[in-house]
């Protein structure tokens, strides 16, 4: 029952389905998961398509195990990816730690939908993107996506497997119920038009490989099991070896590596859209489905006059600081519409610093941001006297 | 090193070729069961037919957990309890991959024993070996799902209000294709089960009774190792192909070792290639009768 | 060795001669393999190694017989014999 794994053409299909095509367009070819909506979709897909394409495809026993299981599917050499929703990434995280204290790549996708605990699994949320970014324990970097559109979804998911697999460390998605289950055009070019990358592979002698020793970029080449290496790879704290060193000075010189792998590269990682930006008074600065609110909002209040750009978040995690500590005292406020009560514009507010306003836009989950509250706040920013 | 040692270079030790030397000597206490265990999974791996490169050891949390840093092939470290989904992942992309996952009683069959009844369940192709030392050792001897009704960890000062898991039987419930258990003591029986465990397809499960005198014993008034080494070998009773359900440890009574199942199972990977192949008929193969003739009246 | 009574081939029958090393340093002075040496080949130091711990000492060489028993025994890797040409 052989198939492509490019589905080259135009597709009428939902964000979830587009998020599995797009993993199998970058070679993913391991699966392990667990039903949960809004994510269910692309499990399903990939339980159909990844026999066709020589992959496998497992329905684990929990997330907990389905997140475990593709770190192993990483270390077995197959890009591998896990989809969930809430409830169960707050599962996954203990080991997303292993995998970033491993640096094991692999791509997990949370379709977000309203919380705390089971709360509405059928409607929108945005309420987990500092847990994305802090909810595993410890000191490390992470690396999340925000796709806003099925057509996102396809290109997200790509992106984010060549992100894990360049700075190996597990990926997240962060999208949303919406744009799971929106149906909309999907376009998926010629095989050859796919930028995919793949991990950096050992080229110095068996006997002088060290697993964790910072290659061109700073990041490891990666050895898989059977490669010959016999490399041991553990969650405790450990030196380039690979080997536990239990004191401080390990622990430091380890979470330089992780920080400074993300840290020193981030002209590779960081990517934003801006729309009518140059002479904008008002920023808004959106993610996910609420982009596309924003995005409707922008240009309507334009049509008014009103001098108001958008930014949209491609890349969340590592957020782009310095873009913002420069545009802060360009302009007369920050707007940030997000579906949770407020969790981005904490680090809006922390990197601009007070140099101007920060608005948040908030719904706690349940509905989508309309256009009309954000044009409210920019009227609103616009009308108040510096 | 003493003086002696320096002038003349003795031979290494045979097993040194498995271990990661520079690593040695482990964390494990003074008469420490998961040695002797350790020992046996490398005779066992040495006798082996599968090249190295594809041998891959993985272990979760607790001391057994560090054995996969001792050994020198493809070793992973996991998370407390996952390591059976690890290796699962870590099988079925790689199927040529012979995985032992090395872990403890706690690891395994506590917080990790969802994956462990599911991955035998599913006919995952790994070979489990748990060390049973009835308590966990890591943290400084607690209860564990080992523990004996009745003896003393640090979380049950009056003695285990619990009764223990007989991990052979559940096992062997969930579909295991290979099931023994024996002491520490049994060493050149436990080399060979684990061997045969190694060369089963499917999920097999070997346990290993190991002392744990620091943590256990010393609760237990059993302080010396050789004495608890020598308690378990003396209640134990060799009674291979029992019923697994039977194969009870029972301290006043009989604590049962021996090889209690071999059986042939296709294994999930089997079956999910035979599935996707199309080869499958409808399910239910018997077909269903859905006239009023075939309906059964409810009740 | 002794026995009971002489068997017919005993003269055929090879005893394999064992010689046995200790890795002093990766001892934890378990004494297992003091204890179930069949032959009282072994006996505990009266030194200390680096660690501590006592470790066995070859007391008696020539009744080794190469049963590799010290050397599975063994929980540290600190203990192995070789056959020895007689």
């Amino acid at each position: 029952m052989a198939g492509k794994a490019v589905l080259t053409g135009t597709h009428f299909m939902n964000g979830d389905e587009a998020c599995c095509e797009g993993a199998l367009a970058a070679g993913c070819r391991f699966f392990a998961g667990y039903p949960i909506t809004p994510a269910t979709e692309v499990a399903e897909r990939m339980s159909r398509r990844l026999p066709q394409v020589g992959g496998v495809f497992v329905q684990m026993e929990d997330e907990i195990a389905s997140m475990a299981a593709i770190l192993g599917g990483s270390w077995g050499g197959a890009k591998s990816m896990t989809s969930t929703s809430g409830p169960g990434y707050s599962l996954m995280l203990e080991n997303i730690g292993l995998g970033l204290c491993t640096e094991t790549p692999c791509v997990v996708c949370n379709v977000q939908r309203a919380g705390p605990s089971t709360g509405l699994p059928t409607l929108v949320g945005q309420g987990d993107m500092m847990q994305a970014r802090w909810g595993s324990h410890g000191v490390y970097e992470v690396i999340a996506v925000a796709p806003a559109s099925p057509q996102e979804m396809f290109d997200f998911t790509i992106k984010a497997f060549n992100l894990s697999e360049e700075f190996r460390l597990p990926v997240t998605i962060l999208a949303d119920e919406v744009v799971g289950h929106m149906n909309e055009r999907v376009v998926v070019p010629p095989a050859d038009q796919i930028v995919v990358k793949d991990r950096l592979k050992p080229t110095v002698p068996k006997e002088s490989y060290l697993p964790y020793q910072p290659g061109p970029y700073g990041v490891a080449p990666m050895a898989n099991a059977g490669d010959g290496y016999y490399m041991h790879v553990t969650g405790l704290t450990h030196d380039e070896r690979g080997y536990p060193g239990m004191d401080a000075a390990t622990q430091v010189e380890m979470t330089t590596r992780l920080r400074d792998k993300i840290q020193n590269n981030l002209e590779r990682i960081l990517d934003y859209d801006t729309v009518m930006l140059d002479d904008a008074e008002v920023a808004v600065v959106a993610y996910g489905i609420s982009a596309r609110s924003a995005r409707g909002a922008v240009l309507a209040a334009r049509e008014r006059g009103l001098k108001v750009g958008l930014i949209k978040l491609n890349v969340v995690w590592p957020f782009p600081e310095q873009f913002f500590r420069e545009l802060a005292p360009k302009v007369k406020a920050m707007i940030m519409p997000e579906i949770n009560l407020g969790q981005m514009v904490l680090e809006l507010e922390r990197v601009v610093g007070g140099r101007c306003p920060v608005e948040l836009v908030a719904h706690p989950g349940g509905a989508i941001i309309t256009p009309d509250r954000i044009i409210k706040a920019v009227q609103a920013a616009l009308e108040e006297k510096p | 090193m003493s003086a002696q040692a320096q002038a003349a270079p003795q031979a290494a030790h045979p097993q040194d070729e498995l271990l990661r030397t520079d690593r040695i000597p482990h964390i494990w206490c003074s008469g420490c069961g998961i040695g002797i265990a350790f020992g046996s999974l490398m005779a066992a791996i040495a006798k082996c037919d599968t090249p190295r490169d594809d041998i891959s050891v993985v272990s979760g949390i607790g001391c057994t957990g560090r054995l996969a840093g001792y050994i020198h092939l493809d070793s992973f470290h996991t998370t407390h309890g996952r390591a059976i989904p690890f290796a699962t992942g870590l099988h079925l992309t790689r199927p040529q991959n012979k995985v032992i996952v090395a872990s403890g009683d706690g690891d395994l069959l506590a917080i990790g024993g969802n994956h462990f009844i599911h991955a035998a369940r599913r006919n995952v192709d790994l070979t489990v070996i748990c060390v049973n030392n009835f308590n966990y050792g890591m943290t400084g001897g607690q209860l564990a799902p080992s523990t004996p009704f009745g003896a003393k960890t640090t979380t049950t000062p009056m003695g285990s209000p619990d009764e223990p898991f007989n991990f052979c039987a559940l096992a062997a419930a969930c579909g295991a294709t290979y099931v023994a258990r024996w002491t520490a003591l049994h060493i050149r029986r436990l080399t060979t089960a684990i061997s045969e465990a190694m060369n089963k397809k499917g999920f097999s499960f070997v346990e290993v009774i190991a002392p744990c005198p620091t943590a256990f014993g010393r609760r237990n008034k059993i302080r010396r190792s050789l004495d608890l080494l020598r308690f378990y070998y003396e209640r134990s009773v060799v009674k291979n192909h029992l019923a697994p359900g039977e194969a009870t440890i029972d301290f006043d009574n009989k604590l049962v070792v021996g090889k209690f199942v071999d059986i042939e199972r296709p294994t999930y990977l089997d079956q999910y290639d035979m599935v996707n192949r199309g080869e499958l008929e409808a399910w239910p193969a018997t077909g269903v009768d859905a006239s009023a003739a075939g309906q059964r009246k409810a009740g | 060795m002794k026995f009971w009574r002489e068997p017919l081939d005993v003269g055929d029958i090879k005893v394999t001669k064992g010689k046995v090393t200790v890795v002093e340093e990766r001892c934890k002075g378990c004494e297992f393999c003091i204890s179930y040496c069949s032959r009282g080949v072994l006996a505990m130091s009266q030194t200390f190694n680096r660690k501590g711990y006592h470790f066995p000492e070859v007391v008696a060489p020539k009744l080794c017989v190469n049963c590799h028993f010290c050397e599975v025994i063994c929980p540290e890797f600190a203990i192995f014999s070789q056959e020895e040409d007689q």
